[in-house]
């Protein structure tokens, strides 16, 4: 079976700032996988290099056994087209703290507006679809609302739609409910439960600890830019084997 | 639940707090100075005889007058779109990555910003003294597509839309630039994240985001250009001012013609107020729980302080 999300050695660099120092790591498909560690410590930016909204340095990292942002042939490396970037980023489906929905958008439109846009669906069965997503979301009667007047838990979960209706067969989550009131995180949650138990690849950034015991297969401990820890996430996040790893979850926790 | 005592029996809310207000004389006292000086000015604006009111009406609608205005409304829409134009494109230009498109539109703007707007029309004006012959082609490898005499050419037509058409591009370069630059970068993000390309990014999500900034500085553009095309006078360009001056410098009534131009600017003036409100509105959508005409009219902050 091809390795849905496969990394070796990565690295990454801002100038001179080292934020991975050589990443490895596999994800199967239909697997949940949750990266933990204190902010600094690279999870993001590992994120945001699975779909090349950043370019690694060194290393090797593919999904679905293409490697990412390049191609290669006769021993070497070649760039891709940016067209073909943008290709594969819609096979992968993002999640930001902060939602980015687009504000002059309705709910609806926000959904609909790749598949017409870059899956040229037609625009009637576009829409069908948005609202059978939002539906699916716990939305069917925000369809026509803007983000401003939606709570932060809702504007997460038309979030969540958007991502589902480019049908990724990835899906990455850069802490989708830090920014969230407590009690708004729950309804988001439970969006995720949902497609982890769907059978959705995932990767998911996040503090959530019960989330992370209950839904991932394989839990990951990152500190300055390196794995420290991986394993089951009953043996990472309760039997740790590193004291880096025991200092983070007594504060976390 | 227990302030029962206040409670407005159909809505069960509590009834609104009903206070005697603070005095102000000071407002008051404001008030009449600012009413005796308009009083003044109204005065001497009716009963002074040099303006000549009566000249004044009788212009207003004189035939040169309002093909004046014409012109005038016809010469500010044209260069207003060839500026919105030049200046989306310098925009984009400037913020490409290629460092040779991002300078030529930096160089575009730095020149046309850089030298007076009269200058320029003089400039465009004049052109048959530079190159007395124009050919538009491919260069150096190209056939010639265009072959004239600069002056046959470069009429005073061409000259006032190159002249404010260029000028106003490197001004909207800029404020199209600053709308761009103030859509958050999450929202790029997500878009690249959906697969959208770069064009559709900047079209779809950046640009219509971009125009909640970009519009109120526009709507003084297009004022200001209106009012420029009275520059367009000196390269005897039939617009409403040099329509006013041909008109006194046979009859010498100065000040009642200019009277009756300053009139009109004003009417064209207020109808572009009219026209920004509708397209701020729209273009406000999903941005802010207050409504435009909240803001534009300022209700519900009056009697704040």
């Amino acid at each position: 079976m091809t390795a849905m999300v496969k990394a070796e050695g990565v690295h990454k660099r801002f100038g001179r700032l080292d934020v991975l120092k050589g990443i490895d790591l596999e994800v199967q498909p239909g697997e949940v996988l949750v990266m933990l560690g204190p902010s600094g410590s690279g999870k993001s930016t590992f994120l945001r290099c699975i779909n090349h909204l950043e370019e690694i340095n060194a290393g090797r990292l593919s999904v679905d056994g293409e490697l990412v942002g390049y191609r290669e042939s006769g021993g070497k490396l070649h760039e891709l087209h940016e067209r073909d970037v943008a290709r594969k980023r819609a096979e992968i489906g993002m999640l930001f703290q902060h939602f980015h929905l687009f504000p002059h958008m309705t709910a609806l439109e926000n959904v609909a507006l790749a598949p017409i846009h870059v899956a040229k669906v037609p625009r009637e069965q576009a829409r069908q679809r948005a609202r059978e997503l939002l539906g699916r979301v716990g939305l069917e009667d925000k369809l026509d609302t803007y983000p401003v007047a939606l709570s932060g838990g809702q504007q997460q979960r038309v979030a969540i739609a958007r991502a589902l209706a480019m049908q990724p067969k990835l899906m990455l989550f850069d802490e989708p409910t830090s920014a969230l009131d407590p009690e708004l995180v729950g309804d988001v949650l439970d969006a995720m439960r949902q497609l982890a138990r769907d059978g959705m690849t995932m990767i998911v950034v996040t503090h959530e600890m019960g989330f992370a015991r209950e839904v991932a297969d394989q839990a990951v401990f990152m500190d300055a830019g390196v794995v420290v820890e991986s394993g089951p996430p009953d043996q990472v996040l309760s039997n740790p084997r590193e004291e880096r790893t025991k200092t983070f979850l007594s504060k976390v926790l | 639940m227990d302030a029962s005592e206040l409670t407005d029996d159909r809505t069960g809310r509590p009834e609104d707090i009903k206070a005697v207000p603070v005095r102000r004389p000071g407002r008051w006292i404001a008030a009449a100075i600012v009413l005796v000086f308009a009083a003044a000015a109204i005065n001497s604006i009716v009963t002074s005889k040099g303006f000549q009111w009566h000249v004044v009406g009788q212009y207003l609608f004189d035939s040169r007058i309002l093909h004046g205005v014409i012109a005038t409304i016809y010469l500010t829409a044209l260069c207003q779109a060839i500026g919105i134009v030049l200046g989306v494109v310098a925009a984009v230009m400037r913020l490409s990555p290629n460092p040779i498109v991002s300078g030529a539109s930096w160089s575009y703007v730095w020149f046309f910003r850089g030298t007076p707007l009269l200058v320029q029309i003089l400039f465009w004006y004049n052109i048959g003294l530079l190159f007395p012959e124009i050919s538009l082609g491919i260069p150096f490898i190209g056939p010639t597509v265009v072959h004239a005499q600069a002056n046959s050419l470069v009429t005073p037509l061409v000259a006032a839309l190159l002249g404010l058409g260029l000028n106003e591009g490197a001004y909207m370069a800029e404020i199209v630039r600053a709308g761009i630059i103030s859509v958050d970068e999450g929202q790029t993000q997500a878009a690249q994240s959906l697969g959208m390309s770069r064009l559709q990014i900047m079209r779809l999500i950046v640009l219509p985001q971009a125009m909640r900034v970009i519009i109120p500085p526009t709507g003084n553009e297009t004022i200001s250009m209106l009012k420029n095309t009275s520059l367009l006078s000196i390269a005897a360009y039939t617009e409403l001012t040099f329509a006013a001056q041909s008109i006194y410098n046979a009859n010498y009534k100065v000040i009642p013609l200019l009277i009756d131009a300053s009139i009109w600017y004003l009417v064209m003036t207020s109808v572009l107020y009219v026209g920004q409100y509708f397209i701020e509105r729209r273009y406000g959508r999903g941005f802010s729980r207050v409504s435009i005409e909240q803001r534009w009219f300022g209700l519900g902050n009056r009697g704040a302080a």
